[in-house]
């Protein structure tokens, strides 16, 4: 039992590490810009694409990521300047409205582009294998891979946010964007750069889960309601709210399916307890986003303290 | 203002005119425009059988269908200015009400209506009533994630087919009698529903009721300092519109006589949206508009090709990008200029 809690609570790390990679740079572009992108999680399907795409073309995976990683960049800066320049005047309807077809295009782009056949990326024979844990217990060195290069992700991004320019503008834009502009920092350039650097991050994000998961058309929808549950509970604006966030949904939502119909045959009969526990598992965030607003309304970390 | 006229605003007793924002589809060229959205429908299945185009009527249907969960996010999105990203959710449940009752042998039509109106108003009342703590980007995304929650409850609800969804045995009956077996009455029962929900959401929103819902909109703070709590007027128009939302649901199960999680969908909320927005919100007529030219659009773009959202994508980022106020808007546009 001991075993199995172990192996899942590093899944549910894992998939923390990679919500927090995608929610990262969303929640800067809600916090600072309050621009509602509905249209995030395509990037980091557009990630995972450009991740096979230049892995297929160079035969080696790391070579393809570090050519999907200034694409991912590229593509970023290029919707920024055809469609989210425009909208950051507007109310956040035409936002919605905007990003919804955002997200219709591009998921029928990639059908056309690539197909609408699921990809899939082999394991590159350096990460692949597993490596022992505790006695007989091994566990997928790819995976060790995506949590280390995510929490190196995190330091990098903790110390650009606390303690460089650029991040002292960015924390100073999630709390004030207007002041910060009047106090003659060009804003425009500044959510141009946050904008480009998030689509970034995410497309790292799909391009490290590729190996692990089929690349397909729609792969970003589901991450993008779950990296909204994460900035909602992390407090919009806020990356270290999203880092503490990512991480308890990845663990609540992987170790839940898993030991929630366990949980619940201690005080049901089996059938009915493993009925209960895989309807009740995927529902467990919601509930845990719901608690955690009715306490605090605006996240556990707002950037913008208690009122906003 | 003075305090003499907020006086009279507290009270309600402001008299009875028509709203003095909003153009001509606001007043009473609203109701004209639905009265002759209506009667082309009504006319629409003595023309399709003598044209010979029985399934002329089915699609009416699911675009009426689809019209009434569009007004019912009208009061929501264009009233009380709540971007609801979940309300595919209330449709769904509405539906599966429907499902599950008549796969427990409850036929009956009206039963399966207020068990439909009733689960939908409660989900509402909780949801809502956690979202609404909230504002601008969280209730977007809050709605959005209420949504996605029933969806993923119903796909892990394999009793009742899980994510193959459930076909229904036969339509929803009346008092034992099978008067929704034909498609034709089924239509008819639908433009019924939507006339009398039009009539009624117009008579909630000229009321007192849709006077506090506008003024939260256009300026909650007011609203407050004199004297009303926005908040339970909000989350009473949020459970309305779920409620109705529920009974589209109903007549969406019956037409289809199939329930899927699949109608529940966040790209099914964000559809109504484009409904709501592409016809002109705070209309109600627009909304009505806009389901039926989202509807027509869809199968039109289908004809041309298999990638037809792409087209829909691109529409709708020019749309926002270069118009707004949607078809209403153009309407007003057009008509509202020659009057002085």
């Amino acid at each position: 039992m001991f075993n199995l809690f172990l192996l899942q609570a590093l899944n549910g790390v894992q998939f923390g590490i990679l919500l927090f990679l995608v929610a990262a740079g969303l929640t800067l572009i809600f916090g600072i810009m309050d621009l509602i992108n509905l249209a995030h999680g395509v990037l980091y399907m557009v990630g995972a694409y450009f991740a096979a795409t230049f892995t297929a073309l160079t035969g080696d995976f790391l070579l393809g990521l570090a050519i999907a990683l200034p694409a991912a960049l590229l593509f970023g800066l290029v919707l920024e300047f055809l469609i989210f320049r425009h909208l950051y005047e507007r109310d956040h309807l035409d936002q919605v409205l905007a990003t919804f077809g955002l997200i219709l295009i591009l998921n029928e782009g990639v059908k056309i582009v690539w197909g609408a056949a699921p990809m899939s990326v082999p394991i590159p024979e350096l990460l692949s294998g597993s490596i022992p844990l505790i006695g007989p217990l091994q566990y997928p060195f790819y995976r060790v891979v995506i949590i280390t290069a995510g929490l190196a992700t995190a330091v990098g991004l903790w110390l650009l946010v606390n303690h460089t320019r650029v991040g002292m503008l960015l924390r100073a834009g999630a709390v004030n964007a207007p002041m910060v502009s009047a106090l003659g920092v060009d804003i425009r350039r500044l959510f141009m750069l946050v904008f480009g650097f998030g689509a970034m991050l995410a497309g790292f994000a799909g391009a490290m889960v590729a190996p692990i998961l089929s690349v397909e058309p729609g792969m970003g929808d589901g991450v993008l309601i779950l990296t909204f549950v994460v900035i909602v509970i992390g407090g919009v604006g806020s990356v270290r709210g999203a880092f503490v966030a990512a991480i308890l949904v990845g663990l609540v939502d992987t170790l839940g399916r898993t030991f929630g119909p366990i949980v619940l045959r201690a005080v049901m009969d089996p059938s009915a307890a493993s009925q209960t526990g895989r309807t009740l598992a995927p529902m467990l965030i919601y509930i845990l986003m719901a608690a955690v607003l009715f306490f605090r309304p605006s996240g556990l970390f707002p950037a913008k303290g208690a009122a906003a | 203002m003075s305090a003499g006229t907020s006086d009279v605003a507290i009270s309600g007793a402001v008299p009875d005119v028509a709203p003095r924002r909003g153009g001509v589809l606001a007043g009473r060229g609203s109701a004209l425009a639905a009265a002759l959205i209506f009667a082309a429908l009504a006319v629409l299945p003595p023309i399709a059988s003598a044209i010979g185009d029985p399934f002329l009527v089915v699609t009416a249907t699911r675009i009426v269908v689809f019209a009434i969960a569009a007004l019912s996010l009208d009061l929501v999105l264009g009233y009380g200015a709540m971007v609801s990203f979940g309300h595919a959710a209330f449709v769904g449940l509405g539906a599966y009400a429907v499902a599950i009752l008549s796969s427990h042998g409850i036929d009956d039509v009206l039963v399966q209506a207020l068990a439909a109106i009733g689960a939908c108003a409660l989900f509402a009342l909780v949801t809502g009533a956690i979202s609404l703590r909230t504002k601008g980007v969280y209730f977007i995304m809050i709605t959005l994630a209420f949504g996605q929650m029933a969806y993923f409850f119903m796909v892990s609800l394999s009793a009742y087919g899980g994510d193959d969804g459930l076909t229904l045995s036969a339509r929803s009956t009346l008092f034992g009698l099978p008067v929704l077996a034909g498609d034709i009455p089924l239509f008819y029962a639908s433009l019924a529903v939507l006339a009398l929900a039009f009539l009624g959401l117009r008579a909630l929103t000229l009321s007192r009721f849709g006077r506090v819902l506008r003024g939260t909109k256009e300026n909650p703070v007011r609203m407050q300092a004199i004297g009303f709590r926005p908040f339970a007027f909000q989350l009473t128009a949020y459970v309305i519109a779920g409620a109705l939302a529920g009974l589209a649901g109903v007549l969406l199960a019956n037409q289809a006589e199939f329930v899927s999680p699949a109608y529940m969908s966040w790209q099914r909320s964000g559809e109504l949206i484009v409904m709501v927005v592409l016809g002109g919100m705070g209309t109600l007529v627009g909304p009505i508009g806009g389901a039926i030219a989202f509807l027509l659009l869809e199968d039109w773009l289908a004809l041309f090709s298999e990638h037809w959202k792409l087209g829909l994508g691109v529409l709708l980022v020019l749309l926002v990008l270069f118009t707004r106020g949607g078809i209403a808007g153009g309407v007003e546009r057009l008509f509202g200029k020659a009057r002085p």
